[in-house]
């Protein structure tokens, strides 16, 4: 084999400026699906860190015909005491949940005592509120970050603390409407003024479970949302059917569930993004294999045809076809590896150069994120298989014509 | 007992709705170490019967025993074996692989037909390289050395094998008259040195006149099969 190996590598030499060419070829490609893969990823795992761990939780567990009408923020919709108590029972015995926490979410007329807005806020236990959306911490932009906050304190979105020119340590009122269609009203102080983000919550404000007890005059243990951060995002798939199969069991007096659970993917649009970028990180490996598999072609195409009289030569002294079509094969494969090689090492060296320069990107409303790229393993070595294979797969047909030639004929080409 | 047997040998061509009769039911035999010739014009079928004997063309009819062998049923594998085995190729144009040295090129049916061990493989190619005079030559490309040079690097891979034939076709055709002298006598005197057989399909007169058998062909038929003593040619 190492002879083999050997002559195909001198025969790839021979031709000095088509390898040259069709390696570039090959190492442009493999460059331009890595660094795709890796910037793409990095952006896609940004934001869906960011929904996820900022705002959202992994996983979210409503009453059922909660999500259907949730634009209008229902309060008939929220979770009992006894419902609360099932779904802490299921959770707190589930290795994989690394925490959750209890929301209500509800609207309200947000007042600065000169002019009113509406806003949307989001019920929340600090302390259960930090272990499942640790991130949330990192979206503020003023304000003592510290516990999040405390009662009698309302952390509010940057758009409304622009457009309602409230700062720091003012305070406002939040007027809302309870189950009972009565009205009550709060004063406030501002903690914390949030960055907003992109997806359904995104924009919200914050106060205290225990406010918005008050404010809506809730008297049991009651929660619109109760949102779930797993230990490990790669057991979401797992954890949710383990959660929906053992929930569904809770029926009402109509034989109806009770709960309904949903993935992060089911309810942010980001998901869709998330799904297209996929899609087009297939879409560009397979035009990765389609520049390989013809330049490849091209290449041992040519390298046959000009080859004959030699292909002839070591026929008729004794190469058996199975060689010869090794050694064919095995210039088509040294020349994926050795593109593939570059390709990967120049990846490597412009990724880092990426992280090293530092890229910044606006999405939205969201200005300066910062991208940090990245590539696993595994994609490198996903993308290496899949090239060198293509490479061998691109020679095989001039390989097979290479082994099939008639020594006579091939010896009297000229 | 007979290197190579014919028996009422045949070989057909269809060329479209024409069947073309190269070889017509030809009869020989060659004895170990000969150093034989055919000959006739263009066309007398020379290279067919030469391809014949060298594996590398399946007769049409009858029977061809080379080195005790019925070759006529051999499939393409086998067939590559054996020539692999037996059989030695000198040809008109040389046919050494160019990125290969001199060296590298005797070498190649030990590494990628027979697959000798390296310091076997070795001692045995400087055996032939000293044998055809080309020891200080050994490091070069072919681009970088004369026909006769070429041809002395063919004689030596087709023998390096310790091959019981070897098959030439017009080897000194394109040599001029010196070189292909000297290529004559090299492979005469490897004839003795190695026992090997030679058979030449020719037209040159000074093939001819150092072969000890001369089979006359002319329309695919052996017309006549004479012996001579194979002289000096200067």
């Amino acid at each position: 084999m190492n002879n083999i190996i050997k002559m195909a590598a001198r025969n790839l030499r021979r031709y000095k400026r088509r390898t040259l060419l069709t390696s570039i070829l090959i190492t442009l490609g493999v460059v331009a699906v890595l660094l795709f893969i890796s910037v793409s990823g990095s952006f896609k795992s940004l934001m869906v860190g960011q929904i996820t761990d900022s705002m959202m939780g992994h996983l979210q567990v409503h009453r059922k015909g909660y999500m259907a009408s949730m634009d209008s923020l229902p309060l008939n919709r929220n979770l009992q005491g006894k419902q609360l108590g099932k779904v802490k029972e299921i959770l707190d015995n589930n290795d994989a949940v690394e925490a959750y926490s209890m929301r209500i979410k509800l609207g309200a007329m947000f007042s600065n005592f000169s002019e009113t807005t509406n806003i949307r806020l989001t019920a929340i236990n600090p302390e259960q509120e930090m272990k499942t959306a640790p991130m949330l911490q990192d979206r503020f932009l003023q304000g003592e970050k510290e516990g999040l906050m405390d009662k009698g304190e309302i952390l509010i979105p940057e758009l409304i603390a622009k457009g309602m020119k409230v700062k720091i340590g003012d305070s406002i009122v939040l007027v809302a409407t309870n189950q009972d269609g009565s009205v009550n009203g709060q004063s406030f102080v501002v903690r914390g003024i949030l960055e907003g983000i992109s997806g359904p919550g995104g924009r919200d404000g914050y106060i205290h479970l225990a406010d918005a007890k008050t404010l809506l005059r809730i008297e049991g243990k009651e929660v619109s949302e109760i949102a779930i951060r797993l230990k490990d995002m790669g057991d979401l798939e797992e954890v949710y059917t383990a959660l929906k199969t053992k929930l569904s069991t809770f029926k009402n007096k109509k034989d109806k569930p009770v709960f309904e659970v949903h993935t992060w993917e089911k309810l942010s649009p980001f998901s869709k993004i998330a799904s297209m970028i996929d899609l087009m990180t297939l879409f560009i490996k397979v035009m990765l294999v389609a520049i390989v598999l013809v330049s490849i072609m091209n290449v041992m195409v040519m390298s046959v045809y000009e080859r004959i009289n030699e292909i002839g030569t070591i026929a008729a002294i004794g190469t058996k076809p199975g060689k010869i079509m090794a050694l064919f094969l095995t210039e088509g494969l040294l020349l994926g590896v050795f593109g593939t090689l570059i390709g990967v090492i120049l990846s490597l060296i412009g990724i880092m150069g990426m992280n090293m320069s530092g890229i910044s990107f606006d999405f939205g409303r969201q200005k300066g994120l910062m991208l940090s790229p990245t590539i696993a393993g595994s994609d490198v070595l996903i993308v290496a298989a899949i090239v060198i294979a293509i490479a061998v797969l691109g020679s095989l047909q001039p390989a097979w014509k290479a082994a099939k030639m008639d020594p006579i004929t091939a010896l009297r080409h000229v | 007992m007979s290197i190579i047997a014919a028996k009422q040998l045949t070989k057909h061509y269809i060329a479209g709705d024409i069947t073309v009769e190269a070889i017509r039911g030809v009869d020989f035999t060659i004895e170990p170490a000969s150093f034989v010739s055919f000959v006739g014009p263009s066309g007398s079928g020379k290279t067919t019967l030469l391809n014949m004997i060298g594996c590398l063309d399946p007769p049409t009819g009858g029977s061809l025993e080379v080195a005790g062998q019925d070759i006529t049923s051999l499939n393409t594998n086998e067939s590559a074996v054996f020539r692999g085995d037996n059989i030695g190729f000198i040809f008109q144009d040389f046919n050494l692989i160019p990125v290969l040295t001199v060296f590298e090129n005797i070498e190649y049916p030990l590494i990628m037909v027979q697959n000798w061990p390296a310091d076997k493989r070795k001692k045995q190619v400087e055996k032939m390289l000293e044998a055809v005079e080309m020891q200080d030559q050994g490091h070069k490309y072919p681009s970088q050395i004369s026909g006769g040079q070429k041809q002395r690097v063919a004689v030596a891979r087709a023998l390096v094998t310790n091959a019981k034939l070897v098959l030439a076709d017009e080897p000194t055709a394109n040599l001029d008259r010196k070189t292909a002298t000297r290529i004559i006598d090299l492979m005469k005197h490897m004839r003795d040195e190695f026992s090997t057989t030679f058979i030449f399909s020719t037209h040159d007169p000074r093939v001819v006149e150092n072969a000890e058998i001369i089979f006359t062909l002319e329309d695919g038929k052996l017309l006549t099969q004479s012996t001579n003593q194979g002289g000096d040619h200067e």
